[in-house]
């Protein structure tokens, strides 16, 4: 095990999975000469050279669908997206092309694409530049959508990705590309569609992914201090969702909250909720309680973008709710 | 860089090729033709539902481009696509039996008239996105070049999706990186009801290739030997590793937009017949006959057996079952 930060496990992950599969190759804007806007391409092109990992001209649609023509016939693209606000630009090739060749050709083609990037709300990047966009790719059937919140986590779900035989959406943070932890630096695969339980507790289950998840276990700490115990759950992968992780959480505690930094109407929440609801509902002592971003465009301002996404205040708030305490 | 397509032999001089080849390019285009009309029968059956878009008309332009490539090439197509993938090789039962959404057609039935596809042949796919195919295209082209494979591919689109953003980012994409991809435009100057010259600025589509610093061809695109000459020599480029080429075939459809559009109102009376005069496969019996001393018998054997084969592949998917209800649910994951 080594301490490292979340995108030097993403690194090793990329490189890794070179190293082991001739077939695999990273593609996108940035990613060769300049390492990647983040740098998570940090020393590949000088190690697997430009074949491998390729600079594109800033043509997300384009080189999308270069990945998947080359997934289609015998390579494994990594592509990275700068952000994936950007892959708002590609949602052709990879809802109508990624997702679905598989099944429009009686599955004689398969697209084993991996397209990463981070997502989500930064540092005041405003409207554009700041969207939760899990919510989009979840309702696609074909694809999966993995949300690493730990560099753990982030390495072991990569290497999965790269290997899956389909596409994968594998949104990463900006915010959490410094955060560290432990990483197995052997050999360390975690499959897709596996939840873990981050924190165990009794009374409450926090249900969150992502940066949020960090949002949630600061909560459960702080809750930890009033007496209140919270199981901390992170979905990892929304889609394929380990649904049975999260139910039996809820059928021990009773009481769900659900993190969500992207806006709230037909958010991945409101199906969280709807999951638990429909399976457990008998054992719920209180309703789904969701904590997700305000139905509004991310704000550039400091105090309105901070008031747009879920705090640890509101995550607290939340708890105290289910609990029906003031 | 845009130059007219060069015939290296005479107009009309169909002997430069070994009669086999020439005659299996006449079988191509019958088979397109059949199979266009007798789908079309079976539409108004209600055999074949959905939307399915007829390719008569431009059949020289489908079996001229794949009488030029290689068995291991690719193909990309688009939601006219019946004509590329019988062009490229693709079972005539497979398809029909697809059309009518049988277990036994090329996808199962779950892909239907836009969504035809062989991986053993390397169509990669009828499309029924307007220029989503495109960029695909170029992406089997850097497989092959990052594989060293030696193989191309060749990218048919429209005038219609000339217009869209995937056109520019694949032409760019392709010339910068030199892949080997031969882009052939079918232009039958409409979209729907778009008039080419409405909805695009230059004169000739092809005249575009010079934004890309690659070669920009126009071709006669009912001549089937002008076609299978121009993609020939862009096949050899883009196997000789230099690149990329653009070729514009001038094309017309007979027929509407799809099933549903009579294809009139937008274009004369006049325009269509005249068209219609310039029909590729009786410009290419003409030509065989003229000057490869082939026989009217020889081709109506030819119309006749691709006529059984056809019998044969509506018969076969007339009597497969339709995709068991667990179909439904597989395929999404692989």
């Amino acid at each position: 095990m080594a301490q490292m930060a979340y995108r030097d496990a993403l690194n090793q992950a990329l490189r890794e999975e070179m190293a082991r599969d001739p077939r695999v190759f990273l593609m996108g804007e940035e990613v060769g000469l300049y390492e990647g806007a983040y740098k998570v391409s940090k020393g590949l092109l000088q190690e697997f050279g430009p074949k491998r990992v390729i600079d594109t001209p800033i043509a997300e649609a384009g080189f999308t669908g270069v990945g998947i023509g080359a997934a289609m016939v015998g390579l494994r693209p990594v592509i990275e997206m700068m952000t994936f606000n950007f892959a708002i630009l590609a949602l052709d090739q990879i809802v109508n092309h990624a997702a679905k060749i598989s099944y429009m050709s009686g599955g004689q083609y398969r697209v084993p694409i991996v397209i990463r990037g981070p997502g989500g709300a930064a540092f005041q990047l405003a409207a554009q530049h700041s969207q939760s966009m899990e919510s989009y790719f979840c309702h696609v059937p074909g694809l999966k959508v993995v949300m690493p919140a730990t560099p753990a986590d982030a390495k072991g779900l990569l290497k999965s990705a790269i290997r899956d035989d389909g596409p994968v959406i594998f949104i990463e943070s900006e915010v959490l590309y410094g955060f560290r932890g432990e990483v197995d630096e052997e050999e360390h695969l975690i499959p897709l569609g596996v939840a873990e339980v981050k924190r165990p507790g009794e009374d409450v289950t926090i249900v969150a992914w992502s940066k949020t998840l960090h949002l949630a276990l600061e909560a459960a700490e702080a809750l930890e201090q009033e007496g209140v115990s919270c199981e901390v759950v992170d979905p990892r992968t929304l889609r394929p969702l380990d649904k049975e992780t999260i139910l039996n959480s809820v059928r021990k505690t009773n009481r769900v909250v659900v993190l969500e930094e992207g806006a709230r109407f037909s958010g991945v929440g409101a199906e969280l909720a709807s999951l638990i609801s429909e399976e457990v509902f008998d054992l719920l002592d209180a309703p789904v309680y969701r904590v997700p971003g305000i139905d509004v465009p991310m704000p550039y301002a400091r105090n309105l973008e901070r008031a747009k996404i879920p705090t640890k205040e509101r995550v607290i708030e939340a708890v105290h709710h289910v609990l029906y305490r003031q | 860089m845009k130059h007219r397509a060069g015939r290296a032999r005479q107009e009309g001089d169909a002997g430069a090729l070994p009669l086999e080849k020439l005659l299996g390019m006449y079988r191509g285009m019958v088979k397109i033709r059949q199979f266009e009309e007798k789908a079309k029968e079976l539409f108004q059956q209600a055999l074949i539902r959905g939307g399915v878009h007829f390719y008569i008309g431009q059949e020289a332009v489908a079996v001229g481009a794949c009488a030029a490539l290689r068995e291991d090439d690719y193909i990309t197509s688009n939601h006219r696509g019946h004509g590329h993938c019988i062009a490229k090789g693709g079972r005539l039962d497979l398809m029909m039996a697809e059309l009518m959404g049988k277990a036994t057609g090329y996808c199962k039935g779950k892909g239907g008239s836009m969504h035809i596809a062989d991986l053993d042949r390397g169509i990669l796919g009828a499309n029924g996105l307007v220029g989503g195919s495109m960029p695909i295209a170029a992406g089997a082209a850097l497989s092959a070049k990052l594989r060293g494979t030696g193989q191309v591919t060749v990218s048919f689109f429209g005038d219609g999706g000339a217009n869209i953003g995937a056109f520019h980012e694949s032409l760019n994409f392709a010339a910068i990186w030199k892949l080997p991809v031969v882009y052939v435009c079918e232009n039958n100057l409409y979209a729907i009801s778009t008039c080419a010259a409405e909805a695009t600025a230059v004169e000739n589509i092809a005249d575009r290739a010079a934004g890309y610093n690659i070669p920009g061809v126009i071709v006669d695109g009912q001549d089937i030997l002008a076609v299978y000459d121009a993609v020939s020599q862009a096949v050899q480029r883009a196997r000789r590793g230099e690149g990329p080429s653009l070729l514009e075939a001038k094309t017309y459809r007979f027929e509407g937009h799809f099933t549903g559009d009579p294809g009139v109102g937008y274009r004369t009376k006049e325009e269509v017949e005249a068209w219609r005069q310039r029909d590729p496969i009786a410009k290419f019996r003409d030509d065989l006959t003229a000057t490869a001393g082939v026989d009217e018998a020889q081709l109506k054997a030819i119309w006749d057996e691709a006529a059984q084969e056809l019998e044969a592949a509506v018969a076969f998917a007339k009597a497969s079952p339709e995709p068991a209800d667990e179909e439904l649910l597989t395929d999404i994951y692989a």
